[in-house]
């Protein structure tokens, strides 16, 4: 059986599967890309050949628009094999946004899983995280030291709803990714009882539509309203708004009323970060595994040997190793922009 | 499950910018939770909890008993405050349905548990709350809260709360102790209001009203009376039989850092005054600057080589009680016999009286307050002959009429978010003045800092202003072109050791934008220092 460091190789452009002459999340574009989810480190545009799930495909096509979301597309069906070169290719539910999959490769009796990005906590938007043993697992480790354990998601909207009790004529504004964490989110408010519309920054409402279209049911969403007259405030008193993180620094946040700024992310475990952002009430709502999560899967996985491929790789190797595992750091380029807590850029007016 | 409920109130107080939004955390804290717990609460976001506190090395080495040192040091650089990391990263222990411990049952126990017991008593602890919870513990347990809640922004929510005036509430304040049964009893109507006779306790002070223009016509020798306004902080001296007081204006008790006044309080009295650092020169008293003040400010002890360079006396300018008598309902003339022949009688140490400025009409003042440039004098004072000594700021009982700020025109160099309302606008200013760079040229230094004096439309112009001219960002900062002119006023200017300009200024505000004037024509560092009190040409 070969070893699969003699098959997958780690180039300037990722991961590259030598037998099958593919990438695995590319961060340039290139001739075959086989692509695990639609957050923009992972999914890049102008790729010659895409295969991804059919929700993935949809995402790129949204966010790159049609000509730049691979000249051509294949949709790997959820859990079936796909023959090619001799490598067979699989993709698995990795329980990170919608459409998002690990990729499992079998090649001469040896096997690698590349679970892109992952969670393991319920996530009403998307299929669960689905374990499969193997050789090698190559996994993030964004949230990667053991001050990251996620807490309840249940409780942090608690959190927020107590707020909108206490502060009823404010509007509450949560900066949220678009892809994934907004309607996460939204499914969660829906589960704990919120029925009233919820209000979206322009930038949201392509990808919630999307969601809706993949028969993921978010309830009653409106745009964010013009203020009355350039400069006017006071909107959406007692209102939950969502917008990309960011929106709160640029001129569209005035609209609204005195708004409570919160963001939903798991880095907000951290008080300097959730400081830095001027958040006031940070909210722990994360799409990646926690610290516990990350050991317990890459056990469940039963891999003698861990890839990591962006994060807190030195904390987790070092924890790999205490219990006897075989980790190594494979520093690929360009991974985590998603997922780090990016400058507060101004969002594009025009997407108001 | 009172420690999780106040660890909820420490992380949104944390993070919450706006007073309105403390206060409506605050009553919720009053309205909701039982006592005792309240008001042990209530005494620790105000500092004033009393109780044997652990050492940070302890919680150091709980911690170190339960995770991996190489893990450990990777999170405490990462997270940067320790009481955090070990918050974050304590293991949860399966099998654990310990309920977490009420506040007022963590101070008893820290009091009464012996030394040696303390570690295991604090680690049962942390294995029974979440990672908030245990943050609220750790920072309690070892003295480290600040939240950033003061004396008077908890009694305003106490007296929101209850539908009381804040003037009642700081009357019977400084009498009680935590957790303030007896304070809780009597605002929910359930007992008499709590007796403050004979203690050293806090009157809420008079404040004047700004002068402005509209408002000279009614002002006369005939009806009321002139003193200096002094650049020192308002204090209040409190002296009775059972103990010595002094208080700042905010009502926060600052006699730690004054020792010498408290010993100069032999007295029994309830005084009005200003603290200032004051030098014998010869024929007088000098005031220095507000400068030196601050070298004793914010101490909670003082050396004696401190007190020797910076020597502090207060100047009197009204008594309010008299031994055990109150004088606050007497007209301001009354007042100020009774003040005059108590200071002949008494004579305390370190205390002088305010001396009253005769005059007819106000022109003779605004000549006075034009010419006075000494250091220490921040404008005059006019009060009423025959107002009475009332809480808070009574329209057209007391006046300040501030001396003319100082300006400059200085160019913007860097600009900041603002927080709350204001985190959508580059609302925080450092602008800066030419020198010579040594090379022939000039150069920009920066000589201060302005988040106020700007209307709502100039912030909105200045805002897109610096959108369009940024050149760097640092964060929340962001560095502008230098082409635009602020004409900066200020109350003063010091010399600073601190400051690369070696100038500070004080309380400068933008008065105007100067979008007329070129960016060359900005004033010169020199004609700033030129402006250095006790410095002038």
């Amino acid at each position: 059986m070969p070893h699969p460091q003699t098959w997958m190789r780690v180039t300037p452009q990722g991961l590259y599967c030598v037998p099958g002459d593919f990438f695995i999340d590319p961060a340039r574009a290139v001739p075959r890309a086989i692509v695990t989810h639609g957050h923009a480190d992972h999914a890049r545009p102008d790729h010659d050949h895409v295969l991804a799930s059919d929700a993935t495909l949809a995402i790129m096509r949204t966010r790159m628009g049609e000509g730049r979301a691979g000249r051509t597309q294949q949709v790997a069906p959820m859990g079936e094999v796909i023959h090619h070169n001799g490598v067979d290719i699989r993709l698995v539910p990795a329980g990170h946004v919608l459409g998002s999959c690990q990729v499992v490769l079998d090649w001469q009796g040896s096997r690698i899983v590349i679970s892109g990005d992952y969670k393991r906590r319920p996530d009403p938007t998307c299929l669960p995280f689905e374990p499969v043993t193997c050789d090698v697992f190559v996994t993030e480790a964004t949230f990667g030291l053991p001050v990251f354990r996620h807490p309840d998601p249940a409780d942090e909207i608690a959190r927020l709803l107590h707020s909108l009790r206490l502060f009823p004529d404010r509007a509450h504004l949560i900066g949220a990714y678009a892809l994934g964490k907004a309607q996460r989110l939204i499914a969660l408010l829906r589960q704990a009882g919120w029925d009233r519309p919820i209000f979206l920054h322009g930038a949201l409402l392509a990808l919630c539509g999307l969601y809706e279209g993949f028969g993921v049911k978010l309830g009653p969403l409106e745009p964010v309203p013009l203020p009355q007259k350039r400069g006017a405030g006071g909107l959406l008193a007692g209102e939950v708004v969502l917008a990309p993180p960011g929106a709160e620094a640029t001129a569209w946040v005035r609209r609204l009323a005195d708004p409570v700024i919160c963001a939903a992310s798991g880095w907000m475990r951290v008080r300097q970060r959730a400081k830095a952002r001027g958040v006031e009430l940070p909210l722990i709502l994360s799409d990646h595994a926690d610290w516990d999560e990350l050991l317990a899967t890459t056990a469940e996985v039963q891999a003698p040997e861990i890839w990591v491929t962006h994060g807190r790789d030195d904390a987790l190797v070092h924890a790999l190793a205490l219990r006897g595992i075989k980790g190594r750091a494979l520093y690929l380029l360009g991974r985590g922009e998603e997922d780090e807590e990016p400058a507060a850029e101004p969002v594009a007016e025009a997407s108001a | 499950m009172s420690l999780p409920a106040f660890a909820t109130l420490l992380e949104r107080l944390t993070f919450t910018p706006g007073r309105n939004a403390k206060l409506a955390l605050l009553r919720e804290w009053f309205a909701t939770q039982p006592d005792p717990d309240r008001g042990i609460g209530l005494a620790a976001l105000t500092g004033e909890l009393v109780f044997r506190a652990a050492k940070p090395g302890m919680v150091r080495e709980l911690v170190a008993a339960r995770s991996d040192p190489v893990l450990f040091a990777l999170s405490y650089d990462y997270v940067g405050d320790l009481a955090e990391t070990v918050a974050l990263i304590w293991p949860a222990r399966a099998g654990i349905n310990a309920p977490p411990p009420g506040l007022a049952e963590v101070v008893e126990a820290m009091e009464a548990t012996p030394k040696a017991e303390l570690p295991a008593l604090i680690a049962g602890w942390l294995d029974a709350l979440d990672a908030n919870g245990r943050l609220a513990l750790i920072k309690l347990v070892t003295g480290g809260l600040r939240v950033g809640v003061s004396a008077r922004l908890a009694k305003t929510a106490l007296a929101d709360w209850a539908g009381q005036e804040v003037a009642e509430v700081e009357e019977v304040w400084h009498g009680l102790a935590p957790p303030y049964l007896d304070l809780f009893a009597w605002l929910e109507k359930q007992g008499p209001r709590p007796s403050a006779e004979d203690r050293p306790v806090f009157r809420p002070l008079m404040l004047a009203h700004p002068l402005e223009a509209p408002d000279y016509a009614g002002i006369s020798g005939a009806t009321h009376r002139a003193e200096w306004k002094w650049d020192g902080i308002r204090v209040q001296l409190c002296a009775a039989p059972s103990g010595r007081a002094l208080f700042s204006r905010g009502a926060e008790e600052i006699s730690g850092g004054f020792p010498e006044i408290l010993e100069a309080m032999d007295f029994h009295a309830v005084l009005d005054g200003e603290l200032l650092v004051m030098r014998a020169n010869g024929e007088g008293i000098e005031v220095a600057p507000f400068a030196d003040l601050q070298q004793r400010l914010n101490r909670k002890l003082v050396s004696a080589k401190m007190q020797a360079a910076y020597p502090i006396g207060v100047r009197l300018y009204d008594i309010l009680f008299d031994g055990a008598e109150d004088l606050r309902a007497l007209p301001f003339d009354a007042r100020r016999a009774r003040l005059e022949a108590w200071f002949a009688r008494t004579r305390p140490a370190r205390m002088d009286l305010s001396e009253v400025i005769p005059f007819t009409e106000l022109t003779e003042l605004e000549l006075l307050r034009a010419g006075a440039r000494a250091a220490a004098i921040e404008g005059l004072m006019l009060k009423r002959a025959d107002s009475p000594y009332l809480a808070g700021r009574q329209k057209g009982a007391w006046w300040k009429w501030k001396r003319a700020p100082l300006g400059i025109d200085a160019v913007l160099m860097y600009a900041q978010r603002g927080h709350g309302k204001r985190s959508s606008f580059y609302s925080d200013f450092t602008f800066g003045l030419w020198r010579p760079d040594g090379e022939g040229g000039r150069e920009l230094v920066p000589v201060g800092k302005a988040y106020s004096g700007y209307t709502d439309q100039e912030l909105l112009w200045i805002d897109r202003w610096i959108r369009n001219n940024t050149t760097a960002r640092f964060g929340p900062v962001r560095e502008v072109a230098k082409s635009l002119v602020l004409e900066v006023i200020f109350d003063a200017a010091q010399r600073s050791g601190r400051h690369k300009s070696g100038v500070a200024l004080r309380f400068p505000r933008i008065a105007r934008l100067r979008t007329d004037k070129p960016v060359e024509e900005a004033d010169e560092l020199a004609t700033l220092e030129a402006l250095i009190v006790g410095e002038e040409a």
